[in-house]
């Protein structure tokens, strides 16, 4: 941007709005796999709100989402699928790998499972957990926001 | 002058969508908004806990198979420890028996709830899923209450339990129960007699009650279509044949019917545990006598060299279960569920299967759809209560 | 009904199935079957009023490696009319696993006997839908089969191969452009 060299404290600024934006209204897509999609789901109803860090709504579609978070166990055959809605969310976008068996591969150390996601897609916050409690994963979320505050636009 | 051709389309319900409970495939072909085949790919979520199961002890078992139905882990965990006890011959105490029913009835009404929550919100009513979520968290208190984990307590153990109840537990059981009725009561009210409601699900999604059977599903889906069997009523375990209950039934087979059916089912679920909760007493035996089984408690271990060795031996090498095979059928919130064990006398398994009714409920969602809207595609996967762990295992 | 008057019963019926009580510690009835009489046992079972057995619960298998016959298959069978649990157990020798398919009798054994066949490698003759059901389409091997590791290095496919080539794909989007200007 060329009002970097003139006005350094006006891009300053701006960045730190499009980072305040970005990061109050993380909406996920809903990619509950297994186990940890049930506390996830009870994370988003009224004990564990999740609208008021901003995750308002769940969408449907990866193409109007932010964040996908791999709640769950994932398999070999289900992998293909995890890259192609990876790959349908536009940009900026987010992973955050929820549960044990997201992570690592969890309790099941085995021929169908992968042992961890981010063999698959690029991630960017690891929750502990089988299943994580419903505050684990707001804490992770909370992780997230300041990741993507630290994170510079250009 | 255009031709106008009239072709079907093919849709994808692909492994990821908000509403397959899960990762279930469907792919449609459509005339207009009318399905005219249904073709299901599962697979998605097997994660080899059968495989997994081969290679651990007994008791290390029982966390594996929690997660295999997730919705209804303790039942799934209750049903291996009765396989396994029978192998092993062993009788649990009066005490264990009556809170093993009531841990079953309460991950009933749990995982009613969550089929409540989800079926009502994918159908259009959103404010169910909240309402449902609430109580739920009143139970899943209590499991932590009980073993300091939500989903998974693992606290039911071959042998009986894992330690005694803790304090506080039959009193917030009681609080749980006073509380429960009136908010069934609001429930119905959002649902029962709502015109969009029935609109949506009259009619939907039949089934006969000989097909239902000759398709294997019995459990709330059967019983919505006149077959009236209830593992506990035909095959009675853990003194079920002592407690009052009734097993509701319709006969429409369709999805409204399945609702009534389960709504009546956690009224039912709620008089079993009352009377369960009456019986137990605050504290007493929480597992078989046997030192084989059963390790000794902490204090001794620290103190007496018997102990320290039962305690030792039990967690290095776990006990072995003579050789044979078991099968004992409960009754889980989706049906009849069991686990096929086979030991070949060493102290882990030999092979575990588990009989999941989700399985064949999803073969026979292709039968339940065909002819249907593909809005009816949604109120019918619902009302089925498919948990694709069961499924994929 | 007990379970020698049951066993008994069965080998009137089908004789040549060559019926044998086993020792059981649960409430089912155990009974080993000849493998070749499935058929007409099954049909037995389903159709006989004194048996009624329409509510096939589960087909599973279970691999006894090193031991010839390999494979036991077992069918679990309840009666709600006569309160009645039974397991038949069929042997199975491991090289050319099959059986038949008893899909026309129950239903509810299509998916059972696709899921044996995937985790197993036992094969159903008159299978409508012989697929595998759990395992990824491409995948080779049986996994619950003992000679089957527990855990294997492979790297996890996350591309799937493309449907069309690239002419393929330029023929399809002119002879849409076509149709549509028309």
């Amino acid at each position: 941007m060329g009002l970097e060299a003139e006005i350094p404290v006006l891009t300053t600024t701006v960045e730190k709005m499009v980072q305040w934006a970005r990061r109050s209204s993380i909406w996920p897509v809903t990619f509950g796999l297994a186990c940890c999609a049930i506390e996830m789901m009870a994370m988003s109803c009224s004990r564990y709100d999740i609208a008021r860090f901003g995750a308002e709504v769940f969408r449907g579609s990866p193409r109007q989402s932010d964040l996908m978070i791999v709640a769950g166990r994932l398999s070999r055959k289900m992998a293909p699928a995890l890259r192609r809605i990876y790959d349908q969310m536009p940009e900026p976008k987010w992973v955050i790998s929820m549960g044990a068996c997201a992570s690592i591969g969890g309790v099941f150390d085995n021929y169908a499972l992968v042992q961890g996601v981010d063999q698959i897609v690029p991630v960017d916050v690891y929750v502990p957990g089988c299943p994580p409690r419903p505050e684990s994963l707001i804490y992770g979320i909370v992780q997230l926001q300041r990741k993507i505050d630290r994170t510079k636009l250009a | 002058m255009p031709e106008v051709r009239t072709e079907t389309m093919t849709v994808n319900m692909g492994p990821q969508h908000p509403s397959t409970h899960g990762v279930l495939r469907l792919v449609l072909e459509l005339d207009g908004e009318t399905v005219l085949s249904a073709a299901p790919t599962i697979g998605f979520l097997h994660t080899g806990i059968e495989k997994t199961a081969e290679q651990k002890k007994w008791q290390q078992v029982i966390p594996l198979v929690e997660r295999m139905d997730y919705l209804s882990a303790q039942s799934n965990s209750m049903a291996f420890c009765l396989s396994v006890e029978t192998l092993l011959g062993i009788e649990v105490p009066e005490r264990v028996r009556n809170i093993r029913v009531l841990i079953a009835e309460l991950q009933r009404i749990n995982s009613h709830l969550v089929w409540l929550g989800t079926h009502g919100m994918e159908v259009g009513a959103v404010s169910v899923m909240l309402y449902c979520f609430r109580e739920r968290e009143l139970l899943l208190n209590i499991n932590e209450m009980l073993a300091g984990f939500r989903l998974f307590p693992s606290y039911m153990r071959v042998g009986g339990l894992r330690e005694d109840l803790p304090r506080g537990f039959h009193d917030a059981v009681r609080a749980f129960l006073d509380r429960m009725p009136q908010k069934l009561d609001e429930y119905e009210d959002l649902l029962t007699k709502n015109e969009i409601y029935i609109e949506r699900t009259r009619n939907v999604g039949r089934i006969s009650g000989a097909d239902a059977i000759a398709y294997g599903l019995v459990g709330p889906i059967a019983r919505a279509a006149g077959v009236d069997y209830d593992v506990r009523k035909y095959f009675p375990y853990l003194g079920y044949e002592t407690y009052d209950f009734a097993v509701p039934t319709r006969a429409e087979g369709d999805v409204y019917a399945r609702y009534l059916v389960r709504v009546a089912e956690m009224r039912e679920s709620l008089k079993i545990c009352r009377q369960a909760l009456d019986r137990i007493t605050p504290s007493g035996p929480f597992a078989v006598a046997d030192p084989r089984i059963t390790p000794p408690p902490k204090d001794k271990v620290y103190t007496e060299m018997e102990a320290l060795i039962q305690h030792f031996l039990i967690y290095s090498q776990g006990f072995t279960v003579p050789a044979g095979e078991a099968y004992v059928p409960v009754e889980g919130p989706r049906g009849e569920q069991g686990f096929y064990i086979v030991s070949d006398g060493t102290n882990r398994p030999w092979r575990v299967k588990s009989r999941a009714p989700s399985l064949l409920a999803c073969q026979a969602l292709a039968r339940l759809i065909i002819g249907g809207l593909i809005a009816d595609v949604i109120a019918v996967i619902g009302s089925i209560d498919v948990v694709m762990g069961d499924v994929d295992r | 009904m007990d379970s020698p008057a049951l066993a008994a019963l069965l080998r009137e019926l089908v004789p040549a199935a060559d019926v044998e009580l086993a020792p059981s510690a649960d409430r089912h009835t155990t009974v080993y079957a000849s493998a070749s009489q499935l058929p007409a046992l099954a049909r037995a079972l389903r159709d006989h009023p004194d048996l009624d057995f329409s509510f096939l619960a589960e087909v599973t298998a279970a691999d006894y490696w090193p031991r010839e016959p390999r494979f036991e298959v077992v069918y679990v069978l309840v009666s709600m009319s006569h309160r009645l649990r039974l397991r038949v157990k069929l042997r199975v020798p491991g090289a050319d696993a099959h059986l038949a398919s008893v899909c026309d009798i129950w239903p509810a054994a299509n998916w059972l006997e696709r899921e044996v066949w995937d985790l197993f490698g036992i094969a159903f003759d008159g299978h409508p839908d012989p697929r595998r059901l759990l395992m990824p389409e491409d995948w080779e091997g049986f996994p619950l089969r003992k000679d089957y590791p527990v855990q294997i290095r492979k790297t996890p496919t996350s591309a799937e191969p493309l449907q069309v080539t690239a002419e393929e794909f330029r023929a399809n989007v002119a002879r849409d452009r076509l149709t549509r200007e028309r």
